[in-house]
């Protein structure tokens, strides 16, 4: 078994990620200063409507795109959580969802389509998706808070990292799956790239990556406990400070907000899926 | 100068296409290629010419590279080697943007599986191609209408594809690729999908729209009753060759290999062979002013019962039967014209067998082909029909009534 002498993989990791932080990190600093600029702003309007207006337009969304129940259920749900003084928080979190899953979208639709374009970025992004989804949170928070500092930002892009990997591959299968007979239609009447992408591949395409999104939602929303580790707030925060101080009480009210808002979203993003036009 | 000219046409799937051409062309068969190279045939050395305006039928089972053929035609399969010449123009050789103008103007496809977007309403796909080529909304929404026009669907415009069953679906995809105007309709066993008198439906519909419209068609079936009902002219294909090329009557009556014959065989005659293969030439006409002793001369020289009579041009005007020339001539008639049974049955060079059969079983006399000039062209008797029905190819040199 001995054949070859350690491999300092630990090592060579710890010189790479220096080498980044020396080489890019003033990149990183403006990224970080852009992000947060991004999503303070997101959080700060959140906060800013009034909680009843909130829950009224939530309410709304919910009506218009499932059903009478399911506005019902968010009214309460959402008044529970103003009720028990969590808004704020809940606020903070939502902004912190809102603003990774909206960079998952930017970066992983397009990643999805050069997946399902070319074998070899297929063949590139696949393992590198793998290891996105499997390596532990916990070993890649530490370098995002080296290359991020503490905040809502390292914790966006452990969320990325984490909830990004079923957009691109549920953009990647949606656009696999497009029926060949319409690809050649497409082709037959002399579509260009751009054509067959937006009026036939990706509409074609849309409830499978629209359950790709949903995934991306969910996973982010699992993420926010391990985010307030290094420095988020929001519902995260409070479970992270419950659990440190054994309220188990508050940890609880905490952590069926999260649900609440998990059970919102979740079905408001699965009824676009389905929906026609 | 044929509308489409395709030489030595051939088209190899796998790795090593050359090795195959070359295999290919020192005469091994297509199994001893797959064999030794790992290289599939698709289409071996195929040629042939297609007139402006013409149904051309490819007729073939799975597999015999029917649809790979088709596929050339528009650049979707790129063939191995060979030419497809259209309007004068190599579709092989193009560039990239001259093969999208091609699509976008000269040419459209029918699908099998009909390829209707579910996503669009059946106005928005009738328009997809004049999207694609960059119409104004206006524009292309008033031209959609106008193809749908032509296949009786304007009412259904704002439906979704699902809502429609197979055939006015199948309806839209003919619409949709008429909506562009192209010479050419490429059609890919279109009508497969549907039920058998829908399928029928469509078939004759097909028909009617083409005599309006004139445009080359490229048609691919497995079935041969639609070959014949639609091909000006069929070719039969088998392993990715050609097996015979011609008239549907040149099919019917002489199949060129024991698989066409085969094929033939099953094929429903009565409705396949049409008055204008089976007819004979009369042996004699008569004129109306010849009188009925003429009349009654011819007939005892060619041993007749009956004669058709027709004015100096050849125009169709009725039948005289031997008793009644005779009754005349004794009766001191000096014209035939009142002896003349213009109620006798006629019919025209297109129609079918089944047809005539119908008519043949109520009459004694022969029956007149007659085009729609009113020229008489051919004259049915029973035992030409028979023998058409037999396929049987045989020169009658009279009749008998």
């Amino acid at each position: 078994m001995d054949l070859l002498p350690r491999i300092p993989i630990n090592r060579w990791t710890d010189i790479g990620i220096e080498y980044l932080q020396i080489k890019w990190g003033g990149g990183f600093d403006s990224l970080s200063e852009f992000l947060k600029g991004f999503i303070i702003s997101l959080q700060d309007l959140l906060i800013f409507i009034p909680p009843a207006l909130m829950i009224l337009i939530l309410a709304l969304l919910a009506w218009r795109f499932i059903n009478k129940k399911a506005a019902l259920f968010g009214i309460i749900g959402l008044y529970l959580i103003y009720n028990v003084g969590l808004w704020g928080a809940t606020m903070q979190t939502l902004a912190m969802v809102i603003s990774s899953v909206v960079l998952c979208i930017i970066l992983g639709i397009p990643l999805g389509i050069l997946a399902a374009k070319s074998d070899t970025a297929h063949q590139i992004i696949t393992p590198i998706l793998d290891f996105m989804q499997t390596l532990p949170a916990f070993v890649y928070l530490l370098p995002a808070v080296t290359f991020f500092g503490l905040g809502v930002v390292p914790a966006a892009i452990a969320t990325l990292i984490f909830a990004m990997p079923p957009v691109i591959r549920l953009t990647d299968l949606g656009i696999k799956q497009v029926p060949e007979e319409l690809v050649e239609l497409g082709h037959s009447f002399g579509s260009t790239f751009h054509q067959m992408l937006f009026k036939i591949e990706l509409p074609l395409a849309r409830p499978t990556i629209m359950a790709g999104i949903n995934q991306c939602i969910m996973l982010s929303l699992s993420m926010v406990v391990i985010s307030a580790m290094i420095g988020a707030k929001g519902l995260g925060g409070e479970v992270w400070r419950a659990i440190q101080r054994m309220e188990i009480g508050n940890g609880f009210e905490a952590g069926l907000a999260i649900v609440v808002i998990a059970i919102l979203l979740d079905r408001i993003t699965q009824s676009f899926g389905k929906n026609e036009d | 100068m044929p509308k489409i000219q395709v030489n030595n046409l051939s088209k190899i799937y796998g790795s090593s296409p050359e090795k195959a051409i070359e295999m290919m062309e020192n005469g091994y068969s297509n199994d001893a290629i797959r064999k030794q190279t790992k290289n599939v045939v698709g289409i071996k050395n195929v040629s042939f010419s297609i007139e402006e305006g013409e149904n051309f039928v490819i007729m073939g089972l799975s597999g015999s590279g029917k649809s790979t053929l088709l596929r050339c035609m528009n650049g979707l399969n790129k063939p191995t080697k060979g030419t497809i010449i259209i309007d004068g123009q190599d579709i092989s050789s193009v560039s990239k943007q001259e093969l999208r103008e091609i699509r976008r103007t000269k040419m459209s496809m029918v699908f099998q599986r009909f390829a209707l977007l579910p996503h669009r309403n059946v106005r928005d796909n009738v328009a997809y191609g004049l999207e694609v080529q960059g119409m104004t909304w206006e524009l292309r929404k008033e031209k959609a209408m106008q193809s749908l026009e032509l296949v009786g669907l304007e009412a259904w415009s704002e439906y979704y594809p699902e809502n429609l069953s197979g055939g006015m679906q199948q309806r839209v995809g003919i619409a949709r690729a008429l909506a562009t105007d192209p010479d050419i309709l490429l059609m890919d066993e279109p009508f497969s999908a549907l039920d058998p008198l829908i399928r029928q439906e469509m078939q004759d519909e097909l028909i009617e729209l083409q005599k309006k419209l004139r445009k080359t068609i490229l048609f691919i079936t497995h079935d041969l009753d639609e070959a014949l009902k639609i091909g000006d002219r069929i070719a039969i294909m088998k392993d990715g060759e050609i097996s015979q090329m011609g008239s549907p009557e040149d099919i019917l009556m002489s199949p060129a290999t024991d698989y066409v014959a085969r094929f033939v065989e099953s094929v429903d005659r009565s409705k396949a062979l049409t008055a204008s293969s089976v007819m004979i030439k009369p042996r004699s006409v008569i004129y109306p002013k010849d009188g009925p002793m003429v009349a009654l001369r011819i007939m005892e020289r060619y041993g007749m019962s009956g004669l058709f009579v027709t004015d100096r041009d050849g125009a169709y005007i009725g039948y005289i039967l031997a008793e009644d020339a005779s009754k005349m001539a004794k009766q001191g008639e000096r014209l035939l014209d009142p002896g003349i049974r213009k109620e006798a049955p006629v019919v025209a060079p297109d129609t079918p067998l089944a047809e005539i059969l119908e008519v043949m079983a109520y009459t004694r006399i022969p029956i007149a082909v007659v085009d729609e000039q009113q020229k008489l062209k051919g004259v049915l008797v029973r035992g030409s029909v028979i023998a058409g029905l037999a396929g049987e190819r045989r020169e009658h040199d009279g009749f008998t009534a």
